[in-house]
């Protein structure tokens, strides 16, 4: 395997290595997201739970090369696994097979163990691999790059747009959540808590709605037609095609080797 | 008379910024008007905050109706007897209705619906506002905004009024109003404003922070 993961970690030259953004941030943002749409079709597609320990791996390498604050990284990954925690403690119980062990009566089959495995394995890898390529970009960069990709323009503006506005909505919250505290609100299990956050968050939803008319009053009014112009300049280069390749090779590589797997059972 | 708030010390700061209050210190005494002044971003909205809780000073004191403020449970006690009027009256108005809205602090307070309902025409009826009681809050006029979010926070009965900028954005005529009405309310104020006109007219003493320290203002124009 460590021919693999010196692969993943000299996608650019080793020059560029050194320079501040690090090598996965030199790369072109359209090639970061179809490379991690192209892992994470191939990952779904293997089925040997050994050959699944390399996506993980060449995931581990490029969140390393991506210079991700870890902690932080690491705190994503946990909420991630939370949602799929219920279905891997699950499926032991509920997939048919020989039994391995028995809890309070009810038998854990290996084929469902080795399922929930599977499920572990691949959603992890494919999280850390988005994260290192396409959550190491800046919102807008990646809406720009999704421009350039061909996906509609609207699902775009609704990205650019949320990221821009989020926070405002999220400050929002946070004023009227203040204003509620100082006149002596503290929530409880009642119908008046329970009404008075109804009204709060029917409140957000119509200021957030009549916001945005403001705001698309105030485009209009610079002369927005439904076209967002976009100023960044996106560029292949060298790096991008040599990344492509190898990526594209350690692919094929892992489809073949699973083949080879799961063939020799 | 013992003040019925005072700060001594305070020093607060935001997460990588730097500090906004450095040793900021004062008192409130019954029946006074005290305003604060000072320019943008010196930190007088988060005074007004930690006065009441919603932010924690790094250092200093709160002490309010003759008690030491500390943890959040001190708070409470705190919030029922303080009214602060946001600088934003959409930060405050949340409920439907006008009514609804001025009844939200009587009922936190524990009232019943009735004494709820009673107080909100009780002070609609004192600030001349009873023309708007079943209006749908987020159709006001700005001033009416402004006044109905000032009725909701009178409806609790507070010892002390707490204005942050409460001349922003209305015209002559209903800060006009707003002087009036404040002149006649019985309630010691602590008033954050910059409108000078306003504050000749309803303040006792003022105060200026700078440079996260308050201190009486100089005088705008100094005799050779």
């Amino acid at each position: 395997m460590g021919h693999v993961l010196d692969a993943t970690a000299t996608p650019t030259p080793p020059d560029a290595m050194g320079a501040g953004p690090g090598p996965v941030r030199a790369l072109d943002p359209r090639t970061r997201i179809l490379a991690a749409g192209a892992f994470a079709l191939v990952t779904v597609a293997i089925d040997s739970l050994l050959v699944l320990l390399i996506p993980l791996a060449m995931a581990g390498v490029a969140l390393l090369a991506a210079r991700l604050p870890m902690r932080q990284t690491l705190k994503r990954m946990v909420a991630v696994d939370g949602f799929i925690l219920f279905l891997v403690v699950l499926l032991p119980f509920s997939v048919p097979g020989e039994a391995a062990f028995y809890l309070f009566g009810w038998p854990a089959s290996w084929a469902g163990i080795a399922q929930a495995g599977a499920i572990a394995l691949k959603a992890n890898a494919i999280v850390l691999m988005l994260l290192a390529l396409v959550g190491s970009m800046e919102p807008t960069a990646l809406g720009h790059a999704l421009v350039r990709l061909r996906v509609p323009a609207l699902l775009v503006h609704l990205l650019l747009f949320t990221v821009r506005y989020i926070a405002v909505v999220d400050g929002e919250y946070h004023r009227q959540r203040r204003a509620m505290t100082m006149r002596a609100f503290r929530p409880g299990t009642n119908w008046h808590s329970l009404r008075s956050l109804g009204y709060l968050i029917g409140m957000l939803l119509v200021r957030a709605l009549e916001r945005s008319e403001r705001i698309l009053q105030a485009m209009k009014c610079r002369g927005f037609t439904g076209r967002l112009p976009l100023l960044s300049d996106m560029r292949f280069r060298r790096r991008d095609a040599l990344f492509a390749a190898l990526l594209l090779a350690m692919l094929t590589g892992l489809l073949a080797l699973d083949r080879l797997h799961v063939g020799a059972h | 008379m013992s003040a019925l708030i005072e700060a001594a010390d305070l020093h607060f700061a935001y997460p990588q910024r730097p500090p906004v209050l450095a040793g900021a210190s004062l008192s409130l005494s019954p029946g006074e008007r005290l305003a604060i002044t000072g320019p943008n971003g010196a930190g007088k909205s988060t005074l007004l905050q930690i006065l009441v809780g919603l932010l924690r000073p790094q250092a200093g004191q709160v002490r309010a109706f003759g008690a030491e403020r500390c943890e959040e449970a001190d708070f409470h006690e705190v919030r029922r007897r303080v009214g602060l009027v946001f600088q934003d009256p959409d930060d405050q108005l949340f409920c439907p209705t006008v009514a609804e809205d001025v009844a939200f602090g009587p009922l936190n307070l524990g009232q019943s619906r009735t004494d709820a309902l009673a107080m909100v025409d009780q002070v609609l009826s004192q600030l001349d506002l009873t023309s708007l009681r079943d209006r749908v809050t987020h159709k006001l006029s700005g001033g009416e905004k402004r006044l109905v979010s000032l009725a909701g926070v009178l409806a609790m009965a507070p010892d002390v009024l707490l204005l942050d900028e409460p001349t922003n954005a209305l015209d002559e005529e209903t800060t006009a109003r707003l002087i009036e009405i404040l002149l006649e309310l019985p309630q010691a104020m602590l008033i954050v404003s910059h409108d000078p006109h306003f504050r000749r007219r309803v303040v006792t003493r003022t105060l200026r922070l700078r440079n996260g320290v308050l201190a009486p203002p100089e005088p705008a124009c100094v005799p050779i």
